[in-house]
């Protein structure tokens, strides 16, 4: 990391693993759910977060001295409302078929607890550059899961990755298939979202004790 | 010199600013993306019109294949040949005909003496004629619409449905291939009544087998999205009986 300073690298770093926004603060839950039946729409889903909680912590972070502290909350949701906007007609213009996909997700970014805890615990405090670099690390890490996520949920429920068939066709009974094995149908739906995300968390607390909560 | 942040003027001033730039700045995104985003939207009615006339690229896919956007607007004004608009007993040719917004024409029929206008598009496939009309209906918890593809004597050729906001799994299925494939060869008639189609739970006929029996299998947790698929059937379809009549005379 010759580009960025040690305590740069670690805003980026840190989110990615030992500060997880969804297995370890357990932000950002709900669209983790939602929209990771298959790989394209979870990529898409932590691209979009990713612009708009890059772009939104460095706004917060420019105004972070002028914001009235009264209404401060209101000002964090019209700044991720208006950035979510501009990204929705932007997918609608550019990416038709993708953004019906993603339809009321995209909106529901608004909603990511991610961003607003993002903006609240971060921007607010500090200034623009590691602000952006805090977003850009958040959503990385929040995309990751998404990714890992998806790539399970797609490739068990529906054998499929990016749509394409790489465990052969269930119908023509081709590659996996003509030796007897079957998609789980119940990998496409949410709660098995929860519980892979819930193995992500076991896994990687049990590779680093010192994540696990002392009750 | 520090401004004060928690004066309320401050505050007012500080929101109408916000409030201000906010605003104008996706008034201008909105304005500059709209040309694109229309193209987008009558690309995807051409989609799903030809889609329900059986124009796809189905072949091979395991789930609904649209014509793809690029070749899409070339295929519409080959396969759909003449487009009209029916005005009580007067149909006038309109090429643009399939862009006619019929929530709209839904919502300005309510008052009394409006005549609504209903587009129909025909179309040509190996030979036979096409008719296509536009549906809108309401689902379980928003909006549903779709394309029927009939013959001259109202039975279906191809249907495409779509939805706004049904449930994933459930209601939501009606855009599938396996549901919208069963009302290929159901007629509307009986005779030279309107039956329309029903959505039926336990009609002893899954497989979709008996074609004269004015009903296909429903979806299994998804009534009242299929009751509404029927009522919108019924309800949008019965307006062209008297232009399908004067059709076969």
């Amino acid at each position: 990391m010759g580009l960025l300073s040690k305590k740069d690298a670690k805003l980026i770093l840190d989110p990615l693993t030992d500060d997880n926004p969804i297995t370890i603060q357990v932000l950002g839950i709900c669209s983790a759910l939602a929209i990771t039946a298959q790989l394209k729409p979870s990529i898409v889903m932590a691209v979009s977060v990713m612009f708009v909680l890059g772009l939104g912590n460095v706004v917060i972070s420019l105004l972070r001295n002028v914001i009235p502290s009264k209404i401060r909350i209101i000002v964090q949701l019209i700044v991720v409302a208006t950035l979510v906007i501009i990204v929705d007609q932007v997918l609608k213009a550019f990416a038709y078929e993708l953004s019906k996909e993603l339809s009321v997700f995209i909106g529901l970014i608004i909603t990511n607890c991610i961003i607003m805890g993002r903006f609240e615990a971060f921007a607010l405090g500090n200034k623009p550059w590691p602000s952006f670099l805090d977003g850009i690390g958040n959503s990385l890490g929040y995309g990751v899961i998404l990714v890992i996520v998806g790539f399970f949920r797609e490739l068990l429920g529906s054998g499929t990755l990016f749509g394409f068939k790489v465990l052969g066709d269930p119908i023509a009974k081709t590659g996996l298939y003509a030796i007897g094995y079957e998609n789980n149908g119940f990998m496409v739906l949410p709660p098995m979202a929860l519980i892979v995300v819930g193995i992500i968390i076991w896994v990687q607390r049990s590779r680093n004790p010192a994540l696990i909560e002392e009750n | 010199m520090a401004i004060d942040r928690d004066k309320n003027s401050y505050t007012i001033i500080f929101s109408v600013i916000m409030v201000v730039v906010v605003g104008s700045l996706l008034a201008g995104f909105a304005s500059g993306l709209k040309p694109m985003i229309t193209v987008n939207m009558e690309a995807e009615k051409q989609q799903n019109i030809l889609y329900a006339m059986n124009v796809n690229d189905n072949e091979g896919a395991s789930d609904v294949a649209f014509i793809p956007t690029d070749e899409v607007a070339a295929d519409f004004s080959k396969y759909v040949t003449k487009q009209f608009v029916i005005e009580g007993t007067k149909t006038t040719e309109n090429n643009e005909a399939y862009l006619i917004d019929i929530k709209k024409e839904a919502n300005k029929a309510k008052k009394a003496g409006y005549v609504r206008k209903l587009p129909i598009m025909i179309g040509e496939k190996d030979g036979k004629e096409i008719y296509i009309v536009p549906v809108r209906g309401k689902g379980l918890w928003d909006a549903i619409w779709g394309f029927v593809a009939m013959d001259k004597t109202m039975t279906i050729q191809g249907v495409y449905f779509d939805h706004k906001g049904e449930t994933p799994g459930l209601g939501a299925e009606i855009k599938q291939r396996y549901f919208m494939d069963d009302f290929k060869g159901e007629s509307f008639l009986n005779g030279n009544a309107f039956e329309g189609i029903d959505v039926a739970k336990g009609n002893n006929d899954p497989l979709n087998n008996d074609k004269t029996d004015y009903e296909v299998d429903a979806l299994a947790g998804a009534t009242i999205t299929g009751d509404g698929v029927a009522a919108m059937l019924k309800k949008d379809i019965k307006m062209y009986v008297p232009y399908f009549k004067s059709l076969n005379k």
